[in-house]
């Protein structure tokens, strides 16, 4: 063991000996691996979290290295899964922790499995859906979990401790219309931005895993770099209405809630078709793509390519997407263009 | 009437309910949290709820990417 490997932060008054240890003992689970994620996974490993459970579908792509931290032209260029090239890299950061990579979609059916076993979560992920489900998963195990989120130059953050504080639901209650939000691919994202949620995000982790809940921001926390504004709304009591952690209602954990996605047999394609009651307003949608794909669209549906996939959208939400029969490569594409 | 909206002072319409000023200020209603003078006001509440004058609102987009 290489010993003043953390003495700088156990020099600092809020950490300290007992801290570290805390750290050192502490489970940690990393939802998505992609520019937050990559960005929590480098600290928290640097702060000495024992161990660290990394978990994405995706692949590393080199429109990803001016902000994914992590990653290298040579990940980009083996298209090595994201978690594989996180754990690569941080056995070479640190050799002393734990780091579990599993390349997977995170969905209704291994969520509550992957919150389980761990003292905390923190968002790393890229789309509304996955963050109910985290919520949903967390408030009905007890486990704190950190949303964090960042598109163009702006982010949002938030602390949620079952119980304790409000949860995502209560301030958000129903999750966004597909394609109603822009996303990284739509309106770009610049590497500040995730520097900073990120640092928020591995802060509060810092302060929940060492007992320290009474140094939390307890706000609704959103940044603007470019803009250089900080803003916070202050979170009070948890909202005894709130379907999830009021009622106990895990919506996003039940089967009949789920979207289903099919590889088309013979046609190399994937169908997504969401859960029922999803509308998506496409010219508003087109608006977005359109800056940076060629768009095609009529009442029905919009159509737009990328790397040879052809993407197939529908009022309904519903989506086919050509070019591929690999279901979690379809539904990273869906959750890049259409944010949900 | 003035009021202030994420720090900066803003002249607005009187008579507005919550739900309506979102919308005068052209804010996509169904991804921001708004706390107005220091409590959050669900969104099941923006129509029943009155902006008066010097009312201080911060607004706080929910964001989805990462």
């Amino acid at each position: 063991m290489i010993q003043d490997r953390y003495s700088r932060q156990i020099l600092f008054e809020g950490i300290g000996r007992e801290g570290q240890e805390a750290l050192g003992r502490a489970r940690v689970l990393i939802l998505g691996c992609g520019a937050l994620g990559a960005s929590h996974a480098e600290m928290l490993s640097r702060a000495g979290v024992g161990c660290l459970r990394i978990v994405d579908r995706d692949f590393v792509e080199y429109s990803n290295l001016q902000r994914q931290t992590l990653f290298t032209e040579s990940d980009a260029e083996e298209r090595l899964p994201k978690a594989v090239a996180a754990k690569n890299r941080l056995a070479e950061v640190n050799s002393e922790i734990e780091v579990e990579a599993i390349v997977a979609d995170v969905n209704f059916s291994n969520a509550e499995e992957l919150v389980s076993d761990v003292d905390l979560v923190i968002d790393g992920s890229d789309n509304f859906q996955v963050r109910y489900l985290i919520n949903d998963a967390c408030v009905k195990l007890g486990r704190p979990w950190i949303y964090g989120a960042a598109v163009s130059s702006y982010g949002t953050t938030m602390t949620i401790r079952p119980g304790e504080t409000p949860c995502l639901r209560c301030i958000f209650g129903e999750m966004p219309p597909a394609g109603s939000a822009p996303t990284c691919d739509t309106a770009g994202v610049v590497q500040p931005i995730i520097a900073s949620v990120s640092s928020v995000q591995v802060t509060e982790a810092i302060k929940v895993l060492t007992g320290q809940t009474d140094q939390l921001h307890g706000s609704l926390l959103q940044i603007d770099i470019w803009r250089g504004d900080w803003r916070k709304i202050k979170m009070k009591s948890p909202d005894a209405d709130c379907v999830c952690c009021g009622k106990r209602e895990f919506e996003f954990l039940s089967e009949e809630n789920q979207e289903t996605l099919t590889s088309l047999c013979g046609r190399n394609a994937v169908q997504i078709m969401p859960a029922a009651g999803t509308e998506i307003d496409l010219a508003r949608l087109e608006e977005s793509l359109a800056k940076s794909l060629k768009t095609e669209r009529n009442e029905y549906l919009l159509r737009f390519s990328l790397d040879g996939r052809t993407v197939t959208l529908f009022r309904d939400a519903r989506a086919i997407i050509q070019g591929t029969d690999d279901v979690s490569e379809a539904r990273a594409i869906y959750s890049r263009y259409v944010g949900n | 009437m003035k009021i202030v909206v994420n720090g900066e002072p803003k002249e607005v319409p009187l008579g507005l309910s919550l739900q309506r000023l979102i919308e005068h200020l052209e804010i996509p209603t169904e991804r921001v949290a708004v706390e107005l003078n220091l409590d959050v006001v669900p969104k099941a509440k923006w129509p029943e709820v009155d902006v008066k004058e010097e009312d201080k609102l911060e607004i706080i987009h929910f964001v989805g990417g990462g």
